[in-house]
C-alpha cells in the first residue's frame, strides 16, 4: 500500500489524471475543528481536484450508526473512498502538506530519506 | 504470614452500590462486585487473563443479572472473541441476536492514518454512546484502549481524551472495565491508573518451578473494604475463578458444633474418645510409604457415604479405578457409593499444575459437590514442588475454607520425602485438629503396622500405640502393644515419631 515515489514530484503514477475522487468528511456537530476541516478540504479540492471530486460531509451526531462501519474514532476524519485504496486523514487538515500527502495528492517525498520501520 | 482480614459480611458496604461480576470468587473478595456506574481498571501483562475477566463480566452480566453489555475491542475482532469464549460455553452470537450484547471492533493501524492538525476522539464517544443506547447497556468493556497510543502519535490529545472518556462512562452510568497492559515498574504502560480512581485490579502470571501461577490483587477500591492479599485464580473450561480467602480466623462457627463423625474404623473411634472426629475439623494421617494410609482414608470414605453423606476423594497418586480395585482387595467396596453419587473420586497428577491451581480446583469441587468430607491423598505430593512459605499459606487457606464449609478434612501425608515435606508437615500438624501417625514396626522378625493418635484437640484420646492389619474385612486394629499376644513388644519410645 505504500506509495510509489519514483515519479515524484509529479502526480503519483497509480492515479490517472481523469480519476474521479470521492471524499467523505466525518464530523460531530459544528465544532471549530469540524468547520476548519471542512474549509480546508474544500480549499484543497478546489486547488488540486477541481471538477473531478465529490465531497460528502457526514455529521455523526445525526447518524452515529455510520461511525463503526467506517472505523471512525477520531474527529474530524477525512476518508478517501475513491480512488482505491481507502485513505484516512485525521485532524482538521490545517497542515496542508501532510493533508496532501495523506490523500496522496502529493508523494511522500520526505519519507524517502527516512528509515522505514 | 499475612492473614487476610476480610469476611464477606464485613465488606458488604451498603453506601456503595456494587455490580456482581458473576465470576466465581471475585464477588467475594470485592465484597459484592465492582463499583456500579464507575470504571474499573484491570491491568496485567500479556496473557494474564484480563480480557477474559472483562468479557466474562459482560457476558455473565447479561446472562445472570439481565444487564446488557457492550464490548469495545481494540485488539481482537468480534469473530475472534466469540471463538475464544465459545469453549467456555458462551454463545456471543446468541446474546447479540437477543440484544443483550453489542461488540464493536475499533481498528487502529498507524500505517493507515495520517494526522494533520487538531482532532479529538469524539468518533469513539459517538460509537460507544450509540452502542450503549442501542441496547440500554449497563456494562461496558474497553479492551485494550491503549491500542490507541500505538495508532495515534499525539499522546497529549489521547491523554486528555481518555480522561474525558472515563468521565463519559461515568456520566452514562455504566459499570465498566478498562483493561490495560502492565507497564515497566508501573501499573499501566500509559499511566491510565491516574484516570481511574475507583477500582484497580492487578492480574499477575508467573512461573515458579516450571508451574504457572496466576494471582489477582485488588490494588485499590475507593470507598470499599476489600481483601488486600494476592488471590490465586485459574482459568479453566468454566472460565475465570478466584480462590477467595474468607479468613474466619479461629472463629469457625461450624467446628464448635461438637457433632462427631466416624473414622470408619470402630477401634480408632474408640481411641478418639469413643466417637470419632469432630465434624468440620481437620485430620492428618502421616506415615511412610505402604503403611496403610489410603486404606484408612477409604474406610473413612465408606463410613461417610454409609451415613448418607457426600465424600470427595482427591487422589494424586492413583486413578479412580486403581483406588477402587485396590480397596476391594481389602474388602472395602467403594463402587456402590460412586454409583450412588455419594463418593466422587477426582484423580489428577500433582505435577500438572501448581499448588494454587490445585487449591482453586478443590475449592470449586467443594463448592459444587458440597461434600461432608474431603480426603486429600496425599497432601505431601502437592507440597513437593512449591516453596515452604507458599505451601503453608495455601494450606492455611484450604483448612480455613473447609472449616468454614463445615467439611471434615482428611489429609494423608507421606513422610520421608525430603526436608521440605518434613518441615511442611510440622507446619501442617499445627493446623490440624487430629493427627494420627502410622508406621511400620519390626517385631520378632515381622513387620507390623502400628498407629497412634499424636493429638486430637478437644477430646480425651488414647495414648496407645496399636498394631493394625489390612485384612479382607478392611482395617482391623488390634490391642495396644505390650498387652495380649504381643507381650513384651517394643517400647513406646521406639515407635516415637522421628
Amino acid at each position: 500500500m505504500s506509495l510509489s515515489v519514483k515519479d515524484a514530484p509529479g502526480p503519483p503514477g497509480t492515479i490517472a489524471a481523469d480519476q474521479m475522487w470521492e471524499l467523505r468528511l466525518y464530523v460531530a456537530g459544528k465544532s471549530a475543528k469540524s468547520l476548519a476541516a471542512f474549509a480546508n478540504v474544500r480549499r484543497l479540492c478546489e486547488e488540486h481536484l477541481a471538477g473531478r471530486y465529490t465531497l460528502v460531509v457526514i455529521d455523526l451526531v445525526e447518524t452515529p450508526q455510520l461511525a463503526a462501519g467506517e472505523q471512525i474514532f477520531a474527529i474530524p476524519t477525512l476518508v478517501r473512498t475513491l480512488p482505491e485504496p481507502i485513505r484516512r486523514v485525521v485532524g482538521d487538515l490545517s497542515n496542508t502538506e501532510k493533508a496532501l500527502v495523506g490523500l496522496q495528492l502529493r508523494p511522500r517525498l520526505k519519507l524517502m530519506t527516512e528509515a522505514r520501520p | 504470614m499475612s492473614q487476610p482480614n476480610l469476611t464477606p459480611e464485613a465488606s458488604a458496604d451498603r453506601s456503595l452500590p456494587k455490580s456482581r461480576t458473576g465470576i466465581e470468587g471475585l464477588d467475594e473478595i470485592t465484597g459484592g462486585g465492582l463499583p456500579t456506574g464507575r470504571p474499573t481498571l484491570v491491568c496485567g501483562t500479556a496473557g494474564c487473563g484480563k480480557s477474559l475477566l472483562a468479557i466474562e463480566f459482560v457476558v455473565r452480566g447479561a446472562l445472570i443479572y439481565g444487564e446488557p453489555g457492550v464490548i469495545m475491542a481494540f485488539e481482537e475482532r468480534p469473530e475472534e472473541i466469540s471463538e475464544n469464549v465459545r469453549s467456555l460455553g458462551f454463545d456471543l452470537d446468541d446474546l447479540i441476536a437477543r440484544k443483550q450484547l453489542v461488540m464493536d471492533y475499533v481498528h487502529v493501524e498507524r500505517d493507515e492514518i495520517e494526522e494533520t492538525g487538531e482532532y479529538d476522539l469524539e468518533g469513539l464517544f459517538v460509537r460507544l454512546g450509540y452502542a450503549i443506547d442501542s441496547i440500554g447497556a449497563k456494562r461496558v468493556v474497553l479492551d485494550t484502549v491503549e491500542a490507541l497510543f500505538s495508532g495515534l502519535s499525539n499522546h497529549d490529545i489521547l491523554r486528555a481524551e481518555l480522561r474525558r472518556l472515563f468521565r463519559f462512562l461515568k456520566d452514562k452510568g455504566v459499570t465498566s472495565i478498562i483493561t490495560s497492559e502492565r507497564g515497566e515498574g508501573e501499573l499501566t504502560r500509559h499511566g491510565l491508573e491516574e484516570y481511574v480512581s475507583d477500582c484497580v485490579i492487578l492480574l499477575d502470571h508467573r512461573v515458579e518451578h516450571q508451574l504457572s501461577t496466576r494471582r489477582l490483587r485488588i490494588v485499590k477500591y475507593r470507598g470499599s473494604v476489600h481483601g488486600a492479599d494476592e488471590y490465586p485464580f485459574i482459568i479453566d473450561e468454566h472460565g475465570f475463578s478466584v480462590l477467595p480467602i474468607t479468613s474466619l480466623g479461629i472463629d469457625h462457627h461450624a467446628s464448635a458444633s461438637g457433632e462427631r463423625v466416624s473414622s470408619g474404623v470402630p477401634e480408632i473411634d474408640n481411641m478418639l474418645g469413643g466417637e470419632g472426629f469432630f465434624r468440620g475439623t481437620t485430620v492428618l494421617v502421616s506415615g511412610t510409604a505402604g503403611t496403610g494410609k489410603t486404606s484408612l482414608a477409604a474406610s473413612f470414605a465408606r463410613a461417610t457415604c454409609g451415613a448418607g453423606e457426600r465424600c470427595l476423594y482427591l487422589a494424586f497418586e492413583e486413578s479412580a479405578n486403581q483406588l477402587t480395585r485396590n480397596m476391594r482387595s481389602i474388602g472395602i467396596d467403594l463402587d456402590p457409593w460412586i454409583k450412588q453419587g455419594l463418593l466422587r473420586v477426582h484423580a489428577t497428577r500433582p505435577s500438572l499444575s501448581g499448588l494454587e491451581a490445585h487449591l482453586v480446583q478443590m475449592h470449586k469441587l467443594v463448592k459444587h459437590f458440597k461434600p461432608a468430607a474431603v480426603i486429600v491423598d496425599p497432601i505431601s505430593n502437592l507440597m513437593a514442588g512449591a516453596s515452604l512459605l507458599s505451601t503453608t499459606s495455601m494450606l492455611v487457606r484450604l483448612v480455613d475454607f473447609l472449616k468454614s464449609q463445615n467439611v471434615t478434612a482428611y489429609f494423608l501425608s507421606l513422610t520421608g520425602h525430603g526436608a521440605n515435606v518434613e518441615q511442611t508437615e510440622v507446619h501442617v500438624s499445627s493446623l490440624v485438629d487430629t493427627w494420627m501417625l502410622v508406621r511400620d514396626v519390626e517385631l520378632a522378625n515381622r513387620r507390623t503396622r502400628a498407629l497412634c493418635v499424636l493429638k486430637s484437640r478437644g477430646m480425651a484420646h488414647s495414648a496407645d500405640i496399636r498394631a493394625f492389619a489390612l485384612t479382607d474385612r478392611g482395617v482391623v486394629v488390634g490391642a495396644p502393644f505390650g498387652e495380649g499376644e504381643n507381650g513384651g513388644g517394643p517400647k513406646r519410645s521406639a515407635l516415637a515419631y522421628a
